[in-house]
């Protein structure tokens, strides 16, 4: 609207700190969200005794489609750094690319997730079976939940790249769904120590 | 398509019930009406709604905090009269209609009172206090206030079409599972929590980074406002304890719509999870609540004593251990589920220490006061008021820290009574010291005296009838929430609190009365220097209402009470070499319209609405997304145009017949309103 009016200067600087801010805001963000985290993983140690008679993480759990999802999204995590790398040279096509490989690679996981899923509920263990399976599927769903927001962004961020370039703006988004992107990584490996391994061990 | 909703669900089952939806539906029509009558929509949502501005956001939050008190109120009145009256009778309210009276007020009065009441005043006030031009997030913070909204919106709806809760404002299953409570009640409950939780989350992140990251040069930690370092630790709070609230509103919601086991009574379901979670969050949220209300009372204690405040700096400390120790208590609501005797120790002890720095803060207020020029203002006599008051239900909550203790007092009506004690004193009389206070700022002149007078003494008093008697009552043995009994002993208590009741009804009129004769008189109670009180801190060196910059030029800060040490060095109000371009953000659609899609969102979850929830869950997405692609939000306010209202004001200013320097010539209160005559 009325871009030309503001000088270039005022809105550089208005534009920095508020890429500052937002930065530290997005790790308070993520702090929060780590009590939704915290919160579902007590709520699951304290319910897998509630099995209702029916089938522990021992009955259900499969480690090797569990490693799967695990290299995955470790994997991802990786090409999404490789992706910040690529922003910082300033090199579009590489950024684009990288990205749209950790997509690929959440795509991956989310559907290697969803045949878990179906597979429980087919066999008759869904989360309306015991107060355990209930806590399995939504500690285990929030985190799938998040890949998918996750992907989302990545896809809106694709699109901005692709129209703007790597813009101080556009840049520091790609920056803040790393620190997401990342976050949800190390989540993952709390939920593969504290419900897959003590489950099958 | 429409779910579960049929023509069932208007409340045809009760007159009274009938009665409150009419007064909902034709309020609301005549709003709207008068509105369009005076042809205000447009201007309404050119200047207020759509505003991202700080100082707007926090009347609105205000606004809608007094429209809730008023509907939390006219439920407390419903249920003291019913219970002055069922003494071997039904009295005049179905069970059904007292339980979701009784639910309905407890709700309304935490989430959508109380929060936005606090809310809205941090928003007014932090930033000023700290010499910034807005919050850190201007586009976050309308959509918090318009999320709270659509929670309080789903509540009010309730009355309209289907029933509220009838699970008390705690919601505890089995009864609020599916089993129990099959109707939309809980569900109403899980979704207006969930929003406006979702919002308060917002809030506190919000808040919290403007302080780290946007206070004035030269303005230490230690030198902030203590409203600004309340602020700071309710804001901690709101952002790490309301995530456990979103938590156990989706788990219950999940054993409700899909049938899983979290809290149910059987299946492996753990129903003590869902105490805990809730209070994980609860407990804090008594904080949430009080720590602003400290800080006003920090505020209006040491500008009307006419001193600096003493122990700023245990003041400071209190104020954290007290956050910090919000977090270690909450097993203290329920002592009674049978938790070890060790583990009930241990939180019964901590609570006991949270009354340390507690009893700290009133040491502090009261050596304020010693050897002060007092002037009885309305937010000074509140502040009186609060410090006798909430010394006698800090006292109570000593007494309930006490497991012993507590499993005889569990339930009855002495805990009702405590509570109150701490929240109506505590809180709400500081948000009310904190409304009149801070009226000038937010619309330019000052709140009439008189009837803010009238109004208090009606609160104080009738708090003291309606809630004494229910002390005692507790000792009878009084269980809370009886919708009748059978024993007339306890009814000559209930008819004191009922008129205790009447007597606050009174003073909630007045407080109306006192807004719409201030309204009236707002010539004369025109605040032109933007200090109408001699304040000490930064708020008080804007105009009032303060410009959209709030602050032409960055001030400079060396100490505690800024704009005291401003006018006491003669460089309050005065002109700058030269103004500056100023970049301020530009008004968005984006927070009502994100409000509207939460609460098309939450009524068509509550009734089973599946493809509206798919669909405005959807619309909200793209919503977000794209705003966030934006990044031309800012709107240039020329140099020449800020010095067009600089020089308007500073002329006001100059005009106005108190002195300008009264720090200096140690005069600083004989000409002031509520001074000593």
């Amino acid at each position: 609207m009325s871009d030309a009016a503001l000088p270039a200067g005022l809105e550089a600087e208005a534009t920095a700190e508020r890429i500052e801010d937002k930065a530290f805001g997005f790790w308070i963000y993520l702090m929060t969200d780590g009590v939704i985290f915290a919160l579902l993983f007590a709520t699951y140690v304290v319910m897998t005794v509630g099995t209702a008679g029916g089938p522990t993480g021992a009955d259900l759990f499969n480690l090797t489609h569990t490693f799967g999802e695990t290299m995955l999204l470790l994997v991802s995590s990786a090409t999404f750094g490789m992706a910040s790398v690529a922003a910082r040279e300033g090199d579009r096509r590489a950024v684009l690319l990288w990205l749209v490989v950790t997509a690929a690679l959440g795509v991956g996981f989310v559907i290697m997730e969803g045949l878990e899923f179906s597979g429980m509920i087919a066999q008759g263990a869904g989360p309306d079976r015991s107060g355990f399976l209930s806590a399995f599927f939504t500690l285990v769903g929030t985190h799938g939940a998040h890949v998918s927001v996750g992907i989302l962004c990545i896809l809106v961020m694709l699109a901005q790249i692709a129209a703007r370039g790597l813009t101080p703006p556009v840049a520091s988004r790609l920056f803040r769904l790393g620190l997401f992107w990342h976050f949800l990584d190390i989540v993952w490996i709390g939920i593969f120590s504290i419900v897959y391994l003590p489950g099958v061990l | 398509m429409f779910g579960r909703l049929t023509i069932e669900a208007l409340p045809l089952y009760s007159a009274i019930a009938m009665g409150g939806a009419l007064i909902v539906v034709f309020g609301t029509l005549a709003v709207m009406a008068a509105i369009t009558w005076m042809r205000a929509w447009g201007y309404l949502w050119r200047e207020w709604f759509t505003s991202v501005d700080h100082k707007r956001i926090g009347a609105m939050y205000v606004i809608l905090a007094l429209i809730m008190l008023v509907r939390g109120f006219i439920d407390a009145i419903m249920m003291r009269t019913q219970q002055a009256i069922a003494v071997n009778s039904d009295g005049y309210l179905p069970p059904d209609h007292f339980d979701q009276i009784f639910s309905s007020h407890g709700t309304i009065m935490i989430f959508f009172m109380a929060m936005p009441f606090l809310t809205g005043l941090i928003n007014l006030v932090m930033p000023q206090q700290i010499g910034a031009r807005d919050v850190a997030f201007p586009y976050i913070n309308a959509m918090s206030l318009w999320l709270t909204a659509s929670g309080a919106a789903l509540v009010m709806v309730s009355l309209v079409i289907g029933k509220f809760s009838t699970a008390g404002w705690t919601a505890y299953p089995p009864y609020s599972g599916i089993d129990y409570s099959p109707y939309v009640g809980v569900d109403y409950w899980v979704w207006a929590v969930l929003l406006s939780g979702i919002g308060s989350t917002l809030s506190g992140i919000n808040f919290l980074v403007t302080i780290i990251r946007k206070r004035a040069p030269g303005m230490k930690l230690m030198f902030m406002p203590l409203f600004t370092w309340t602020t700071l630790c309710t804001s901690v709070l709101m952002a790490f304890a309301f995530p456990a609230v979103t938590v156990v509103g989706v788990l219950l919601e999940l054993d409700r719509v899909a049938g899983m086991h979290f809290f149910t009574s059987g299946d492996g379901g753990n129903m003590m999870n869902f105490a805990n979670l809730l209070w994980i969050w609860g407990h804090p949220e008594v904080y949430i609540l009080i720590l602003p209300a400290f800080g006003i009372y920090s505020h209006t204690v040491s500008t009307f004593s006419g001193r600096k405040l003493f122990g700023y700096t245990s003041l400071v400390w209190a104020t954290c251990a007290i956050a910090i120790l919000s977090f270690t208590v909450w097993l203290h609501h329920f002592f009674t589920m049978g938790s070890s005797a060790n583990v009930n120790s241990a939180f019964g002890i901590a609570t006991m220490i949270i009354a340390v720095p507690t009893g700290v803060k009133v040491y502090d207020w009261l050596f304020t006061l010693y050897r002060g020029r007092i002037r009885f203002t309305v937010p000074m006599l509140y502040t009186i008021a609060f410090i006798v008051t909430f010394v006698i239900g800090g006292v109570t909550g000593v007494l309930l820290a006490f497991p012993p203790a507590d499993y005889l007092m569990h339930n009855s009506t002495f805990l009702v009574a405590h509570f109150h004690n701490m929240l109506i004193p505590g809180a709400l009389f500081g948000y009310f010291a904190g409304l009149n206070y801070w009226f000038p700022k937010m619309f330019g002149f000052r709140l009439d005296e008189r009837w803010g007078k009238r109004s208090f003494w009606c609160w104080v008093v009738g708090f003291y009838l309606a809630f004494m008697p229910l002390y005692m009552l507790g000792f009878m043995g009084m269980p809370r929430r009886m919708e009748h009994y059978d024993v007339a002993a306890w009814q000559p208590y209930l008819v004191v609190a009922f008129l205790g009741a009447v007597l606050i009804l009174v003073g909630l009129t007045f407080t109306i009365v006192q807004i719409v004769v201030s309204v009236r008189r707002r010539a004369e109670l025109r605040d032109p220097t933007g200090d109408p009180w001699n304040g000490r801190t930064l708020e008080w060196a804007t105009a009032s209402p303060p410009a959209p910059y709030n602050f032409a030029v960055i001030p400079t800060v060396t100490g505690r009470d800024a704009f005291w040490t401003m006018k006491a060095d003669g460089t309050a109000w005065r002109r700058p070499a030269r103004y500056e371009d100023i970049l301020i953000p530009r008004n968005s659609a984006f927070g009502p319209l994100i409000g509207a899609i939460a609460f098309v969102l939450g009524f068509a979850a509550v009734w089973h609405m599946w493809w509206l929830v798919a669909l405005s869950a959807v619309l909200a997405a793209i919503v977000v997304i794209i705003r966030s692609s934006n990044d031309d939000t800012d709107r240039l306010l020329p140099a020449a145009e800020v010095e067009r209202i600089e020089t308007a004001w500073l002329a006001e200013v100059a005009a106005a017949p108190r002195p300008v320097d009264e720090p200096a010539r140690g005069v600083p209160s004989a000409a002031l309103p509520g001074a000593a005559t």
